[in-house]
């Protein structure tokens, strides 16, 4: 079993537990065999194509439904675009990703009059306070977008923390147009992602959203009120 | 039958008094409804995709012991530790003790099912832990010291002025408004402080990956990406029929459930967790749990018609469109999975002599069976647990408890009546004459007549008249 330090403590019935419900299964099984299940046919997923020029019209209107903001850049100007955008949004400091590509051309391509550049270049613990109240506005890259239904795809890891993303109020996040797949699928296939997945991989399709009072949309509950996309061309 | 506590008769009865409710529930679902409706618009692609979800999870059933086993495996090489609990009494305990061990005070949760199945809040806080629900309609829910009446959306039976009222009630710094931005900012504002204040993240599992040991929830708040990332201990709990075999079979059921549940293309976060935080990463939580839960589960798999109950992706379609959940709303169940899917599940879980009533709530329209995004054959099972709740020897919990002399007796003399071409012709010649002098209150014609005009027979049956046009027998 896997209980392996005593800071779970978890009571000893959780391997007899576990013997005993797979045996039920497996007795269950026994006693009336499952019917060999129809095959999963995946054309459907296959078959969702759109032209590449579509795919980012698709992503753009998808996401602009759910009020996600896009602002247009190229590979030299971008970090130039993006302190633009947070000074005339009155925002004062801007976390990022030191120790990522995009990190590194965001600070190298940062106006000293534009907000502050926040690295997180720290563990969380030592800067959560913050964090949760002292920063406007969080930067990082994507690995890509999905044409289906409008999703960014995120790849936190160790150079690009995964709060980057969650608790400042504005996300600001980099999408190469060169990067956008049809469908989830096809983007987990074409990159292999079964072989290998990161402790924590998104989707993003918007700013935090819900409609649990009365089903009336409203922005920013818990996770960022913003969401803006930089094209990069 | 039933006790006073769980009475489905008794509770809509009531609920069917109260307008507001009413009102409430017919402008969710229609709304629901429609917006469903859009998402599903072409209906090819629905049934494509429809068949590929619903084999996704009969691939996932036929292989459920061996894909629990590798979802083990491949959790535990990812650094998650797997917890089994055969009922809801051990997951409790199991998850006190993880959070004795972290010293927790205070824990945040994300939206999940499975934890209401445990009475897990009540249990946490009688051993002197907080317990705060994150999603917004669960912490409204549990501000009004209620319980969920939605899968998807908990607080769907109350409308802003109720919020808003009790907002001012509970909150402190509750301004007087029924804004729903400012309501929605003021729960904001209390919320962000006890994530990063919590000791412990609890969390649901819409879908386990056997294949990469991952685990993916969807939401549209953020507050399911705090619990799991923020605090320094991640616990997630999953019914025993949550997992998948491949990465690659979740897309489907991901392009089917928020479709399904909200008429959204997909959830504002799809959240994929496969392990804590490793060396050199500077967030995320240092201790990921899973604690599987049976609670009854292993017994719907033994039987070979039951056991599609389990196909389930808890997307609340079936709710979303059953003509009684819509007038008598989610508390009347009185019970964590309310509408089609909790008349087939509770009753399973719970036992037929305790929840026996829940398979009659039905009108047998079929709707939910024509909207259920993996095809689960509810009205068959509906039929089944009936058929179970009064014959003795079956295989659910409770079988025959519902059992009756009179009613036996009577579809006795039914069977004897139609098999019998004289009784038949008697009968509907006492019916025919006799039959409209039946007064209302009788006993088997009494519940019938509460909500109906009684049924009025014709003087001449059909076979008279028939044979009047010179129509043979056949």
């Amino acid at each position: 079993m896997p209980e392996t330090t005593a800071t779970t403590a978890a009571p000893s019935a959780t391997g007899t537990a576990r013997a005993a419900i797979l045996g039920r299964l497996r007795a269950g099984r026994d006693a009336h065999p499952v019917a060999p299940p129809p095959p999963c046919d995946f054309t459907v997923l296959a078959e969702k194509r759109w032209d590449p020029a579509e795919r980012l019209d698709r992503i753009r209107r998808l996401m602009e439904a759910v009020h996600t903001e896009f602002l247009e850049a190229t590979e030299a100007d971008w970090p130039a675009a993006v302190g633009r955008f947070l000074a005339a949004e009155g925002a004062r400091t801007l976390l990022y990703a030191p120790a990522t590509g995009a990190g590194a051309t965001l600070a190298a391509g940062w106006d000293a009059g534009g907000p502050e550049l926040v690295p997180y270049d720290a563990e969380v613990e030592t800067f959560k306070e913050r964090l949760f109240e002292g920063i406007d506005a969080g930067l990082t890259d994507t690995l890509g977008a999905i044409a289906d239904t409008g999703s960014l795809i995120l790849w936190p890891s160790a150079e690009e923390p995964r709060l980057l993303s969650l608790v400042p109020h504005i996300h600001v996040a980099l999408l190469r147009v060169d990067r956008l797949y049809d469908t989830f699928w096809q983007a987990m296939r074409d990159n292999r992602w079964a072989e290998g997945m990161p402790t924590n991989a998104l989707l993003i399709s918007g700013p935090s959203k819900t409609a649990d009072i009365e089903q009336t949309l409203a922005y920013g509950v818990h996770g960022p009120k913003r969401l803006v996309v930089v094209l990069v061309r | 039958m039933a006790d006073a506590a769980v009475d489905f008769a008794a509770a809509s009865t009531e609920a069917l008094q109260d307008r507001q409710l009413r009102t409430n529930f017919r402008r969710a679902m229609d709304g629901l409804m429609s917006k469903r409706a859009v998402q599903f618009a072409d209906q090819a692609e629905w049934h494509a995709m429809r068949a590929l979800g619903a084999s996704v999870r009969l691939r996932a059933l036929a292989k459920l012991p061996e894909l629990l086993e590798r979802l083990e495996e491949t959790c535990t090489r990812n650094g998650i530790r797997v917890h089994w609990a055969a009922t809801t009494d051990e997951a409790n305990a199991i998850i006190l003790s993880i959070m004795r061990g972290a010293d927790a005070r205070l824990a945040v949760k994300g939206k999940s099912m499975v934890t209401e199945e445990m009475h897990l809040n009540a249990f946490l806080e009688r051993h002197g832990i907080e317990i705060l629900e994150s999603d917004l309609g669960e912490y409204i829910v549990q501000l009004d010291e209620s319980t969920p009446s939605h899968i998807i959306m908990p607080a769907i039976h109350m409308n802003t002025r109720q919020i808003a009222r009790l907002f001012r009630r509970k909150i402190k710094e509750a301004e007087d408004t029924e804004d729903v931005a400012r309501l929605t900012d003021l729960a904001r504002r209390v919320l962000r402080r006890k994530f990063a204040a919590a000791e412990v993240g609890l969390s649901g599992v819409n879908v386990a990956v056997a294949e990469t040991g991952t685990l993916c929830l969807v939401e549209n708040e953020g507050n399911g990406r705090m619990c799991t990332t923020v605090p320094p201990v991640h616990i997630a709990v999953m019914g025993l029929e949550k997992v998948v075999e491949t990465l690659e079979d979740v897309p489907p059921i991901l392009s089917l459930l928020p479709r399904s549940a909200t008429g959204q293309p997909i959830t504002t976060y799809v959240n994929m967790i496969s392990g804590p935080r490793r060396p050199g990463e500077k967030d995320g939580p240092r201790e990921v749990h899973l604690v599987i839960l049976d609670n009854g589960r292993s017994g719907v798999y033994a039987d070979g018609e039951l056991r599609d109950t389990l196909r389930c992706i808890r997307c609340g379609a079936c709710m979303n469109h059953c003509p009684v959940y819509t007038r008598v709303g989610g508390h009347a169940y009185q019970a964590p999975y309310p509408g089609p899917i909790g008349k087939i599940l509770v009753p399973q879980m719970e036992g037929l002599e305790k929840r026996g009533e829940l398979p009659h709530a039905c009108t047998m329209c079929n709707a939910c069976v024509e909207i259920c995004p993996v095809k689960i054959p509810i009205v068959g099972i509906l039929g089944r647990l009936r058929s179970e709740a009064v014959h003795a020897g079956g295989s659910v919990k409770g079988a025959g408890s519902h059992a009756s002399r009179a009613e036996a007796l009577v579809w006795k003399g039914w069977a004897a009546t139609f098999a019998s071409p004289a009784a038949y012709k008697v009968a509907t010649l006492a019916m025919a004459t006799l039959g409209n002098a039946a007064p209302s209150a009788l006993p088997l014609l009494k519940e019938w007549t509460s909500a109906r005009v009684k049924p009025r027979f014709a003087p001449e049956s059909l076979h008279r008249l028939a044979a009047k046009k010179g129509i043979p027998d056949a």
